[in-house]
This record gives structure tokens, C-alpha cells and sequence, in this order.
């Protein structure tokens, strides 16, 4: 149980990192994009570089944010 | 997409793996004893041949709609979080990553630990601290080579931007006998974390369907941009710790 323990959080640490915010928006942001093209016909090429430098931001945001 | 800038981006991401490698089996090697830490390496690095050989072919067979999907993914979150360090560090929110300190950090720690012999090993200490380190390290390469090179279609060159950058830092290493403390790493986590998050947005929203325009030259436009606004945060962060002139908040530790 341990060394699962252990795996699970090397693992978690290696793709996800310091900030899961930033890992949820990418995710989020190609469901969306897979749903527009698809559904809705729209070639949103615009809108994942658009959310990661918007998750970049509020990533940074958040762990410099002094009045918190 | 060409061979060079594939070569040339894994080659500068497997430098600064690489040179962390280096400064964990520099700093075993020295202090506790070569015989062990060599055996350490050794045993890393088939563990990673295995790894790769068994991963590399079977994503290889995946279809590459999915693939794309997957790995830009991966790559994108990744490569933020190379970015986000970079411009942590650079703005000074996050210690830089200096690898003298880094170095004596590992000296200290094996001078004090207790020297016991195991499973035919003779220093267990210095065996498993070298394993750890090329291994971790090493995942890292594997994962840059494979994700890049499956997706180009051309793992050849991958393997020698990731070949060419080991051999580099290994006869530097040699050369020097310690660590490479010139190596501009936090300039070059920036560099890796902006191609990285620019190929995985790519590759990513061409999974899921996109039609990038101009095709794969919409990297020459992605690149520069995510490097602009990802250069751009560090001047927002640092006038913003002017402004407030109040100590950083950072409760993260240090890698």
C-alpha cells in the first residue's frame, strides 16, 4: 500500500505538478475545443493557446498574490 | 516539420536533465564511493532502456488523432509547469535552482548517512541515490524523446538531440569533475517550457479536431508568442513585487 502510495504520488508530481488548477484548465480547455470543432463546427484553433497563458497567468497569479 | 528544431528542442531539454543527473552522481561519486554509484547509474539507465523500449513501440500503434490528443495534453501541462518555475525563479518568488548549492546540499547528505552493504552492493547509500537520480531525471528525457518523436514521426532524431545533450554534459562533467554551475539553467527551463507548452497546444487542439491555419507553420507564430507573454508575466511580476515592497509569500519548496 506504501510503495502504491508512493507510485501514485510520483506520478502525480511528475505530470501534474505544483499547481492542479493549470492540469484541470488544459483538460478543460481541449473538451471544449474537441466539442466546438465537432458540434459546433467551429474551428477554435484560438482557444487552447488561449487558456494556457491564461492558466499561466492565474497559476502565477494566485502564488504571488500578497493580499490573500 | 524538419529534423533540425526537433533535434535542437530536445537537445536543450535533455541538457538541463542531464545536468541534473550529473550533480546528484558528481556529488555521490565523490564523497562516497564511484564502484557503487556507477552501479547505481548503470542499473538506472537499463530500467530506462526497458521503459522505452517497451512504451515507444506500442504508442507508435496508437492512432495518431488520439495520440496528438493525449500527448499535447501532457506536453501543454508540462510545459507550463517548466514556465511557471522559470518565471518564478526569474522574478525571485522561487529560489533559483542553483546547482553548487544543490551539490553541497548532496555532499552533506552523504557524508552523514550510514554505509551498509546490501544485495552484493557495497555502499547501498551511494547505489540507490545515483539510481533515483539518473532514473527521475532520466523518465523525463525518455518522455521528451518519445512524446516528440512519435509525434514527427521521426524518433532517429529525437534520440540524437537527447544522445548529443548526454554526451555533452557527461564529458563536460568528466572534464570539470563538478557541477556544471555555468549552465544558464533557469534560461534554458524558460526556453524548454515555451516549446514545450507551443507543441503541445499544437499537437493538442490538432487532436481534438483543429485545423491549425497555415499548418505546421502556425508553430512559427505559437512559439514566439507563448515566449512573449510568458516573458512578459516576468515583467508584470516584477513590478508587481516593487509595487507592494513587501517580502515574497512562497511556501513551495524548492526543487
Amino acid at each position: 500500500m506504501k510503495y502504491l502510495k508512493s507510485f501514485g504520488e510520483f506520478w502525480y508530481d511528475f505530470i501534474i505538478g505544483d499547481d492542479w488548477h493549470v492540469a484541470a484548465l488544459i483538460v478543460a480547455g481541449l473538451v471544449v475545443t474537441e466539442i466546438l470543432t465537432h458540434a459546433a463546427k467551429v474551428n477554435a484553433w484560438w482557444l487552447l493557446p488561449a487558456v494556457a497563458l491564461a492558466a499561466l497567468a492565474w497559476s502565477l497569479h494566485r502564488v504571488t498574490d500578497f493580499r490573500k | 516539420m524538419t529534423a533540425l528544431p526537433l533535434i535542437l528542442t530536445v537537445f536543450v531539454a535533455c541538457v538541463v536533465e542531464a545536468v541534473e543527473a550529473l550533480t546528484i552522481v558528481l556529488a555521490t561519486g565523490i564523497t562516497r564511493e564511484w564502484k557503487s554509484t556507477l552501479q547505481g547509474m548503470a542499473v538506472a539507465l537499463v530500467a530506462l532502456a526497458v521503459i522505452t523500449a517497451a512504451v515507444g513501440p506500442a504508442i507508435g500503434y496508437l492512432p495518431l488523432t488520439g495520440l496528438r490528443l493525449a500527448v499535447g495534453a501532457l506536453l501543454a501541462i508540462f510545459g507550463l509547469q517548466w514556465l511557471r518555475k522559470a518565471v518564478l525563479r526569474a522574478t525571485g518568488y522561487k529560489a533559483l535552482h542553483d546547482e553548487a548549492s544543490a551539490y553541497l546540499r548532496e555532499v552533506n547528505a552523504a557524508r552523514q548517512a550510514a554505509r551498509e552493504s546490501r544485495r552484493g552492493v557495497s555502499d547501498w547509500y551511494s547505489f540507490t541515490l545515483a539510481f533515483k537520480g539518473v532514473l527521475l531525471e532520466g523518465l523525463e528525457v525518455v518522455f521528451i524523446v518519445i512524446t516528440f518523436g512519435d509525434n514527427q514521426k521521426n524518433v532517429g532524431a529525437a534520440v540524437i538531440g537527447a544522445a548529443a545533450a548526454i554526451v555533452v554534459v557527461t564529458i563536460t562533467g568528466i572534464a570539470v569533475r563538478a557541477p556544471l554551475t555555468k549552465v544558464p539553467e533557469n534560461w534554458m527551463k524558460f526556453a524548454v517550457g515555451v516549446m514545450l507548452t507551443s507543441f503541445g497546444t499544437f499537437w493538442g487542439a490538432e487532436g481534438a479536431g483543429v485545423s491549425w491555419p497555415g499548418n505546421d507553420a502556425a508553430l512559427l507564430v505559437i512559439v514566439p508568442v507563448v515566449a512573449l507573454v510568458a516573458g512578459s508575466y516576468i515583467f508584470w511580476l516584477r513590478s508587481r513585487k516593487t509595487a507592494a515592497a513587501v517580502p515574497a509569500k512562497e511556501s513551495e519548496v524548492v526543487a
